[in-house]
């Protein structure tokens, strides 16, 4: 096995595995770190979601914490005025394009955004930003589950779940920029895909924007 | 899907999976191949590259509508573009794509079910001064208001119902 090597996180040492990413041994360690996009068992973090920042002692700009490994003396901070700014910024960003709701949300005890928004102390409300209106569109062409578009947050766990472990490639993201989102081949309905409801991907959804139909 | 076209599509499909290494990296210039020979990609021909590559369907559409190089609808006989550079913007480039869309009952990148218009937006086309533009199969129409529109569709065989007013007022104008 890899080495163990000794790091400081907000100035608790804690020893972990030799290149193991940040994010997770400070998860492990009971320390809360934003995050959407991260999985642990992906072997590329795609460090797209720009939440996990944590201040690096010698670096001058926050990292990302899921492409951080670790190494011997590492010491970070979670928050810094730095990180918190890019974090609210990320988080504004992303509730700007989620359709709120959260009393007939199926994730309202387990949702992501509202862990964050009470681990760092943010609001769910738009302040910079306008919220973009896309007209309600709800799949619930499966047996079990639904897929409510308008509260994808674009985190693409669900798609990794699906071509990776399910081993069926029925969700990918489609489209780009703006109309970038999580879809089927020919925007096809999830009945009419090669989608074999087997419904891995409901669990990892952050948003509650796929959810078990009898949850609701 | 038009008579012999499936034959066509696949026997376009495997002379180019024929030329190029059948691994993911190279998608894009399989892609690229086959859009050259159908010039649009079909979905049964981005089912068959899937199959080839054994990468799931919706990752070759997710391509697909990435890059704007890729068209995903025939072009027409009539290939309409409708020019959204700043000038024609400004003057009502936007007016006129809409005028199209709602004639033609397309969105902007679409093909008439009988494949005789297709409509796409373009960047400049360099002659702001005629603006806004439309170009039809490359010859260039300057002016082009709402009355316009209608002259072009007629003028290539479209039958344009006479507005009778009746439904239409709301949200048209706003007024």
């Amino acid at each position: 096995m890899s080495k163990q090597v000794s790091i400081s996180i907000d100035g608790r040492t804690i020893t972990a595995p030799e290149g193991e990413k940040l994010l997770w041994v400070a998860l492990e360690n009971g320390i809360y770190i934003p995050n959407l996009c991260a999985m642990k068992e992906k072997s590329h973090p795609s460090g797209s979601c720009r939440l996990c920042y944590v201040q690096v002692e010698g670096r001058a700009e926050p990292v990302t914490s899921c492409t951080l490994p670790v190494t011997e003396g590492l010491s970070v901070q979670t928050r810094s005025p730095q990180v918190d700014r890019l974090v609210k910024s990320a988080f504004e960003l992303l509730l700007s394009n989620h359709r709120l709701g959260c009393g007939r949300c199926p994730r309202r005890k387990t949702c992501e955004l509202l862990k964050m928004a009470k681990e760092r102390g943010l609001k769910m409300k738009l302040f910079h930003l306008e919220p973009l209106e896309w007209p309600v569109e709800i799949d619930d062409s499966p047996k079990t589950f639904a897929f409510d578009r308008s509260r994808c947050l674009l985190c693409g766990r669900c798609v990794w779940i699906c071509q990776e472990v399910a081993k069926v490639g029925a969700l990918g993201f489609t489209g780009r920029g703006i109309d970038r989102r999580v879809g089927t081949f020919q925007e096809l309905s999830l009945a009419e895909s090669p989608c074999t409801e087997c419904g891995l991907c409901i669990d990892p959804c952050p948003s509650g924007a796929l959810y078990f139909k009898e949850s609701k | 899907m038009v008579e012999g076209e499936e034959e066509l599509i696949r026997t376009s499909v495997s002379e180019v999976l024929g030329e190029q290494e059948a691994v993911r990296e190279s998608l894009i210039p399989i892609l690229l191949r086959v859009q050259e020979k159908l010039s649009y990609l079909p979905p049964l021909a981005m089912e068959l590259i899937a199959g080839a590559l054994q990468i799931p369907a919706v990752d070759v559409f997710g391509l697909a509508t990435f890059y704007n190089q890729f068209r995903l609808h025939p072009p027409g006989k009539y290939q309409l573009q409708v020019c959204m550079g700043t000038a024609c913007y400004m003057v009502g480039g936007k007016i006129a794509l809409d005028c199209f869309e709602r004639r033609l009952g397309i969105n902007e990148g679409e093909t008439t079910p009988d494949r005789e218009f297709s409509l796409e937006r373009v960047a400049c086309v360099g002659c702001c001064t005629l603006a806004p533009v439309v170009v039809v199969n490359e010859e260039v129409e300057g002016r082009v208001t709402p009355t316009r529109v209608d002259g072009i569709l007629i003028a290539f065989g479209k039958k344009i119902q006479p507005s009778t007013g009746v439904g239409e007022k709301k949200g048209d104008d706003g007024s």
